[in-house]
């Protein structure tokens, strides 16, 4: 080995993350556009594919282990966050991601998520969010809309769906973004973003279950609905959208509107210039809530970006801590406790 | 201490004898019980001790069922159980005598705080007139001391509140017992200085009542005779005080220093478990994490994932986070992963009752999955037992790749006894190698005992898949070919059978045929045990054998039990095992079941073994 040692790294390639499985989602599907461009950032986020887990839930997205030719966890439904959370914390060596759903990360993972958020652990998260049940055909999900007809709501769903980027702020977590499949060179910035965080890193991504819930982002994908639909969140920059880069949206309070920039009254320094750091998570909760009224642009892109002490690096930090104080534990001081008495 | 007295105190040697403390829950009896098994211990007894408390943790003042009580059997020979009957009550409050008098013996001693007994008391308990100036205890020997009095006396000139004051009086009925029983004061006082270190004028208050009850059972006239329990004869050795929960701890923590892993603990508060999750937590120093997680669930999945990490990853719970860990379990099975489970059964089902003891998960643990999931299930038999069978658990979890629960429950869990420390030499190896050679890797590949082995993430050239779904041998891949699932389910089946022939065959205490034998599992163990012991002595011909591995059973399981005519299979369920017993051998077995919470009475065993016997007492 010794006459490598200044042989410059041979860099990876997307398809050295490729595992030899066939993948098999329905063709047409989302999942493939987030695979590849899991595959494509990967080289370039400088860490061995031999420390790299993917941990899933179970439904359609969490396939995703299967094809990377990492180390991998196809798991339960529901629990790939707490899967996680235990590896992480066990090895904060690793550089762990979940694959999950809005079924199995926002409905039966729920209480997970939130409090992996809470902990902050240092995990990277994608939630392939087609606002459906895929794997068991098509039911609604905690993220379809409201009167939303499937098989098993054959007359409308009655319920309100989750805001996955309120909740994940709302939880605390420090890095929320969302992406789109349809928009690959987007995903893979926000992709490397992500694994550059340290912290819980969650992307909610728009995918398209062409089976079950078809068109569903269209309005946001398609090319030529999607200026004006969709506004890019970048850091430091006001927040500009439409297809002649002609409107813009405003905090009036607490309230955003959308201002045209051709109308004589506003100017692009009137604009909300967007900062992913804020001190208070209340900015990025009002962009996350945006399109709740109509005329408003859907966000996408970093909604927040926070450092903060992760979990694990606690955990592992008092284990030293504690070690260095009183010195590595001996088993048999251990077995004997404070007080003991000789029997002759 | 107190060398001035003047008065005429005989002192009486007894071998054996057996104290319930009781009082409100907010009494400190639950201290007081194990402030006095401990040095109890010290001085050389063998003991078990049987806390009993509700599940509220300030009940009402004053109410039957806010009772708290702690019972402790001492002797100079060796001791089983906590004792069927106390020979002496501490009683607190009219509550805790009104509760506690149907147990103890006929002519107990009775030791009341009689400033407790006035009118709002006496009616919050049920009682009509005060029994101790009626004939509700004829027969006993009470001893009425005004406690509350005594200790607000002591610390008359303290500058402590009324409450503070009062809070202190179970240290009063403590010393008090320490007289009586020439106990000495020494290891309470130290253990009050170090435990109020922050507060030392508690501390101070709390040492000074101490000795107040102390000199007080020295100088009244109250008490003519204090008793004296010689030292037991104990094998020689180090020996200390020791809880099955915290048993339980020092075993993993061994387990992992023995097979050089760290030790992770995924898990969730759970009467009675959570002593495991806080004793664990402090040994940081031990190379030990351990994960409070947001729910059952999520105590084992952490604990798979540590396991996959490369950790001896554990989860500990009771019954109804048994219950939702069950998915979880299955994953384990499926992804052969190593993994212990730790179920401190307590009374169910359901919330049923959080601080009692019960018996009846077995069948939970054996066989409650979906799909064939076999699970080796193993159970500790008394407090220290505990500490071998977490690092046996282990052990055998490693060895197979596979889960594997360890069963306990809230009596052994709770109780305490003395114990002798092991040597590190004494204790078993366990050996783990990692695979790290990817030339002809394959993540289901079988080593002689079908175990598959274990890799982990971070080294190179092995990345490798696991899953929930069905694999096919050898590769690991996913498939849903017909024939790969039946065989897998065979292997998986015969992986954990394989364990029997790395478990001790099952040994008969007593004749290895006859008419007899009682066959019990788990904290049964001491109970059965004091039934044998007496049923020597009248000379009733019977046999015990206990079991420690349910799933495998010792491989020798049914050749012991042909050899009798009659197996009695005592249990604080509705026959599990004798359930077990009959399915797997076709050998009829007689039930003996009683579920009240507590452990047997040893005598209710023993009256069970005459019914059998009938006059002829196995001769
Ligand atoms: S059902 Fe929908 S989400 Fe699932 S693979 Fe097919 S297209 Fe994709």
């Amino acid at each position: 080995m010794a006459n490598n040692i200044d042989a410059p790294e041979v860099k990876l390639k997307a398809k050295d993350f490729a595992s030899d499985q066939d993948v098999r989602w329905c063709p047409g599907c989302g999942d493939y556009s987030i695979l590849a461009q899991v595959q494509r950032s990967f080289p370039d986020i400088g860490v061995k594919k031999e420390d790299i887990v993917w941990v899933s839930g179970i439904g359609c997205s969490s396939r995703f282990p299967y094809y990377m030719n990492t180390y991998g966890f196809h798991s339960i439904h529901g629990r790939a966050a707490a899967i996680a959370t235990g590896l992480k914390v066990s090895r904060p060596d690793l550089s762990v991601w979940v694959a999950t759903g809005d079924g199995d990360n926002m409905s039966i993972g729920g209480n997970h998520f939130i409090h992996a958020c809470r902990k902050n652990i240092d995990f990277k998260m994608l939630m392939f969010n087609n606002k459906i049940y895929g794997l068991t055909k098509g039911q609604y999900s905690p993220t379809s809309e409201k009167g939303k007809v499937t098989k098993s709501t054959p007359f409308g769903s009655v319920d309100y769906p989750f805001n996955p980027i309120s909740l994940a702020l709302g939880a605390g977590a420090t890095f929320v973004a969302r992406s789109m499949d349809r928009d690959p060179k987007h995903m893979q910035e926000m992709i490397k973003k992500a694994a550059e965080h340290k912290g819980i890193a969650f992307i909610e991504i728009f995918q398209n279950c062409n089976i079950f819930n078809d068109g569903a982002f269209e309005l946001f994908t398609d090319k030529e609905t999607k200026e004006d639909n969709v506004v890019y969140l970048v850091h430091d920059q006001p927040m500009v959208f439409g297809k002649e880069k002609n409107k813009g949206i405003k905090l009036d309070g607490f309230n955003p509107v959308v201002v045209d920039l051709n109308d004589g009254k506003h100017s692009i320094n009137d604009l909300l210039v967007h900062k992913e750091d804020d001190e208070s998570p209340t900015r990025s909760f009002i962009l996350s809530h945006l399109t709740d009224s109509d005329g408003f642009p859907k966000p996408v892109g970093i909604f927040r970006r926070i450092l903060k002490p992760t979990y694990d690096e606690g955990v592992q930090n008092q284990l030293e801590y504690i070690t260095e104080k009183k010195g590595k534990g001996k088993l048999v001081d251990l077995l004997k406790g404070k007080n003991t008495w000789e029997v002759n | 201490m107190a060398q001035d007295n003047d008065k005429n105190v005989e002192t009486v040697d007894l071998s054996d004898v057996t104290v319930r403390f009781a009082g409100d829950s907010g009494d400190g009896m639950q201290l007081t019980g194990s402030q006095f098994s401990d040095t109890t211990a010290l001085v050389g007894n063998d003991l078990s001790t049987l806390p009993d408390y509700p599940a509220e943790i300030r009940a009402p003042a004053g109410t039957l069922y806010g009772v708290s009580g702690f019972q402790l059997h001492f002797s100079s020979s060796d001791v089983f159980t906590p004792g069927d009957s106390p020979d002496v009550l501490v009683a607190m409050n009219p509550a805790a005598l009104k509760i506690n008098l149907k147990d103890i013996k006929p002519t107990a001693t009775i030791i009341v705080n009689e400033d407790a007994f006035d009118a709002k008391n006496l009616q919050t308990a049920g009682w009509e007139s005060n029994p101790l100036n009626d004939d509700t205890l004829a027969g006993y020997k009470v001893i009425r001391v005004p406690i509350t009095t005594l200790t607000t006396n002591t610390l008359a000139e303290t500058s402590l509140s009324t409450k503070e004051i009062v809070r202190c009086k179970n240290f009063f009925a403590l010393g008090m017992m320490y007289w009586l029983y020439s106990r000495p004061l020494e290891p309470s006082m130290n253990w009050i200085a170090s435990k109020f270190k922050n507060k030392p004028d508690i501390a101070e208050a709390n040492q000074k009542v101490l000795k107040a009850g102390y000199y007080f059972g020295d100088s009244t006239e109250i008490f003519t005779t204090r008793y004296n329990v010689k030292p037991a004869k104990l094998p020689k050795g180090t020996y200390r005080s020791i809880s099955g929960n915290e048993a339980t701890a020092l075993g993993f923590a061994a387990a992992a220093q023995l097979a050089d892993l760290p030790l992770f603990l995924g898990s969730y508060p759970i009467t009675p478990a959570s002593d495991i999750l806080h004793f664990l937590s402090s040994y940081k120093n031990y190379n030990v994490k351990t994960l409070q997680a947001e729910d059952e669930i999520a105590g084992i999945s952490s604990a798979i994932g540590a396991a996959f990490g490369g950790s001896l990853a554990i989860t500990t719970t009771s019954g109804p986070g048994m219950a939702l860990k069950t998915e979880a379990m299955g994953l384990a099975v499926m992804t052969e992963l190593p993994l212990v489970i730790v179920n401190v059964q307590r009374g169910g089902p359901s919330t049923g009752l959080p601080t009692k003891t019960e018996q009846a998960d077995l069948l939970q643990s054996i066989y409650g999955r979906n799909g064939e999931a076999p699970m080796a299930v193993i159970a500790a038999s008394t407090p220290s037992e505990c500490f071998t069978m977490a690092i046996e658990a282990s052990r055998l979890a490693l060895k197979f790749m596979t889960p594997v629960i360890l069963l306990t429950d809230g009596y052994i869990a709770n109780g305490a006894e003395p114990w002798r420390v092991p040597e590190i030499s004494e204790l078993p190896k366990i050996e783990v190698k990692f695979r790290t050679d990817p030339e002809g890797y394959q993540p289901f590949s079988r080593d002689e005992n079908l175990a598959r082995p274990w890799v982990k993430p971070g080294t190179p050239g092995m990345e490798h898949r696991l899953g929930g779904l069905e694999k096919a041998n050898i590769t690991g891949n996913v498939s849903y070919d017909p024939d790969n699932h039946d065989n897998m389910i065979r292997i998986r089946a015969q992986k954990v059978k394989n364990m029997e022939n790395d478990i001790p065959d099952l040994e008969v205490i007593g004749d290895q045929e006859g008419e007899l034998l009682v066959l019990g599992w788990g904290g049964t163990f001491g109970s059965i045990t004091e039934a044998m012991d007496k049923c020597k002595k009248n000379g009733v011909k019977v046999s015990q054998a206990h079991l420690r591995y349910l799933n495998p059973l010792p491989k020798n399981t049914e050749a012991v039990l042909r050899k009798f005519k009659n197996i009695l299979i005592p249990e604080i369920n509705m026959g599990q095992l004798a359930r077990i017993i009959r399915s797997e051998f076709l050998i009829p077995v007689i039930q003996f079941n009683k579920m009240r919470g507590l452990p047997f009475k040893s005598s209710d065993i023993e009256e069970k073994i005459s019914e059998i016997l009938g006059g002829g007492n196995g001769k």
